[in-house]
């Protein structure tokens, strides 16, 4: 037993503790702020398994870049706490114990199994290693990701993209119309001149 | 239980415990002075006189304001969220604290003055209880920890304080906090990938993200290996200046500081996120705020201006805390000099900055900086 274990044991229950939280909770930002504090306990987790920087990632991905999208939307949007809806989906009431028990069967038997864990790393995972790893053993999967990530972003630019040609056609055809009725009142005017004048 | 004391190292907390309350005395002394300095200074610019009465030239003016924060009256609007509203400052200022943990502020292992005798002193108290404390601090390091990953600690616990002005704006239930913390982190986002991007070509000049590591590389040749001019050859350079400069923008910018305090705009905003925070809760956003301006600074000293690197450091290693106040104070000095100096930008203006002009400068001065430091390092 030394400290760290301790440490790695009480955020591992505050981590549960959240976790609950994020589920019980009815106001949808206290689920959001209950995530985040799950997301900053796991980054304390790995700091005890000695990886410094999975758990910067951790925090800098997740909790910063992710989670702060999540509270800008759920806050943006103003969403409501939740009202209790009793009449949808009763079944699954009874079928979310047994489904539960399951889970906790599956985690006890694996638990049981693992007689021998490995001795956890005491080198401290450090970038070098990491970026060794990535950029020569797994250098495939990796790029293969990324090229994957890329495609997740264009395909969203493409489904949110509003300026399609027709709709530009059309925004067009709406100025060109609006012009045209701005000026028609001086192109009158100076028409009927003219035809005076004629 | 007996093995968990014996795997607790007590000199190494208690020493990193006093450096840590050394240095947060020190660093909230620097932020007190700083709005005492920045009332000042804009003074001069704006041909004022500035707070002068309190103490000698109003040195005293923060105390002075301090206790008049104090006891204020502390109003809570009825219609908050009163949890999340009290949590908000907290959230603000305590990763802005944490953050100054990694910081070298001077050299290592450094004579500390009557060193010897405090510690000797110390082992004879701890001798007459009958306990061998075994405490030695003749010879200290200038920095309360170092980690492998220093600078990714630094940017993950920036991404944090955003949190509380978000929280803040929100839980406040006013029109203007919620439009206020929405600009503001609408903007920390932006700016933020600008900032970490930036700070890459340094990473692949010093080779490391350990900031005591990145300090000690920049030694030498009479400061022309610092960062700023191209860090260990001066072929590095045109990488190294785009970067600072992309650096020092987001900064100013991450800071929520003039002229890209949007999220406080006074004249469309009221106060923004902070609107209905009085007391010693607008006290604690406040010093979030300076504090944030000195993280940014320390950082932009740390990376670019060789830290506590000077003439003469290596023979006497108390100058390299001077040097590092000195090149943190230039940029804190740059802050308000700005203020002074330049409006305020329109939102659209700020936001198309950020992503169309300093984002993709930073990607290309990443792949500047690869191609020279492949040419040249």
């Amino acid at each position: 037993m030394e400290i760290v274990h301790i440490f790695f044991l009480a955020f591992a229950a505050l981590a549960v503790v959240a976790a609950f939280n994020v589920i019980l909770q009815r106001n949808p930002i206290y689920s959001a702020i209950a995530l985040i504090v799950v997301l900053c306990c796991l980054a304390v987790l790995f700091l005890t398994l000695y990886a410094p920087f999975i758990a910067a990632m951790q925090i800098i991905v997740y909790a910063g870049a992710i989670m702060v999208l999540f509270v800008f939307v759920i806050m943006l949007l103003n969403v409501r706490e939740e009202d209790a809806r009793t009449d949808r989906l009763k079944y699954l009431k009874f079928i979310a114990p047994v489904l539960f028990l399951m889970l906790v069967g599956q985690i006890a038997f694996f638990v049981s199994k693992v007689q021998n864990p490995p001795a956890p790393l005491q080198i401290p995972g450090s970038v070098e290693s990491l970026a060794e790893g990535l950029f020569t053993k797994y250098l495939v999967p990796f790029e293969a990701t990324s090229v994957l990530i890329l495609m997740a972003i264009v395909g969203a630019m493409l489904l949110a993209r509003k300026d399609k040609p027709e709709e530009i056609d059309r925004m067009e055809q709406a100025l060109i119309d609006a012009q045209a009725e701005q000026s028609s009142p001086a192109d009158k005017a100076e028409t009927s001149k003219e035809e005076v004048a004629a | 239980m007996q093995s968990i004391f014996n795997s607790i190292d007590f000199p190494f907390i208690i020493g990193s415990l006093v450096k840590i309350a050394v240095f947060w005395i020190f660093i909230m002394l620097v932020v007190a002075y700083m709005v005492y300095a920045e009332r000042r200074v804009l003074a001069v610019i704006q041909n004022r006189l500035g707070p002068n009465r309190v103490g000698w030239q109003g040195l005293l003016q923060p105390f002075a304001d301090l206790i008049k924060f104090i006891f204020k009256e502390d109003i809570v609007p009825l219609a908050v969220n009163k949890a999340l509203y009290m949590m908000a400052p907290v959230i603000v200022l305590v990763p802005a604290m944490m953050v100054l943990i990694v910081y070298p502020f001077g050299p290592e292992n450094v004579p500390l003055p009557f060193g010897a005798q405090i510690s000797s002193f110390l082992n004879g108290i701890g001798t007459s209880l009958g306990v061998d404390l075994g405490i030695d601090i003749s010879r200290i390091n200038l920095y309360i920890t170092n980690f492998n990953i220093g600078l990714l600690y630094v940017f993950a616990l920036t991404s944090l304080g955003v949190y509380g002005i978000f929280i803040g704006g929100w839980a406040s239930n006013s029109k203007y906090s919620l439009m206020g913390g929405l600009r503001s982190s609408a903007q920390m986002i932006s700016y933020e990938l600008a900032l970490s991007l930036s700070v890459i070509a340094v990473l692949m000049m010093a080779g490391t993200l350990d900031l005591t590591e990145i300090v000690k590389g920049q030694s030498g040749w009479g400061g022309m290996r610092w960062n700023i001019f191209g860090g260990p050859t001066l072929a590095m350079m045109p990488a190294a200046v785009i970067a600072f400069m992309v650096y020092l923008v987001s900064a100013i910018a991450e800071t929520n500081r003039v002229p890209f305090d949007l999220p406080e705009a006074e004249t469309e905003l009221v106060a923004g996120f902070h609107t209905e925070y009085s007391s010693l809760k607008f006290a604690l956003f406040f010093m979030a705020e300076y504090v944030n301006m000195t993280t940014v600074s320390v950082l932009a000293t740390t990376l670019f201006l060789g830290g506590w690197q000077g003439p003469g450091v290596s023979s006497l290693p108390w100058l390299g805390p001077v040097y590092f106040l000195a090149k943190v104070f230039f940029f804190l000095f740059l802050y308000i000099w700005l203020r002074g100096t330049l409006p305020r930008f329109r939102y659209d203006q700020l936001m198309n900055f950020g992503w169309k002009v300093l984002l993709p400068t930073a990607l290309f001065n990443i792949i500047l900086a690869a191609v020279l430091g492949v040419l040249f390092l």
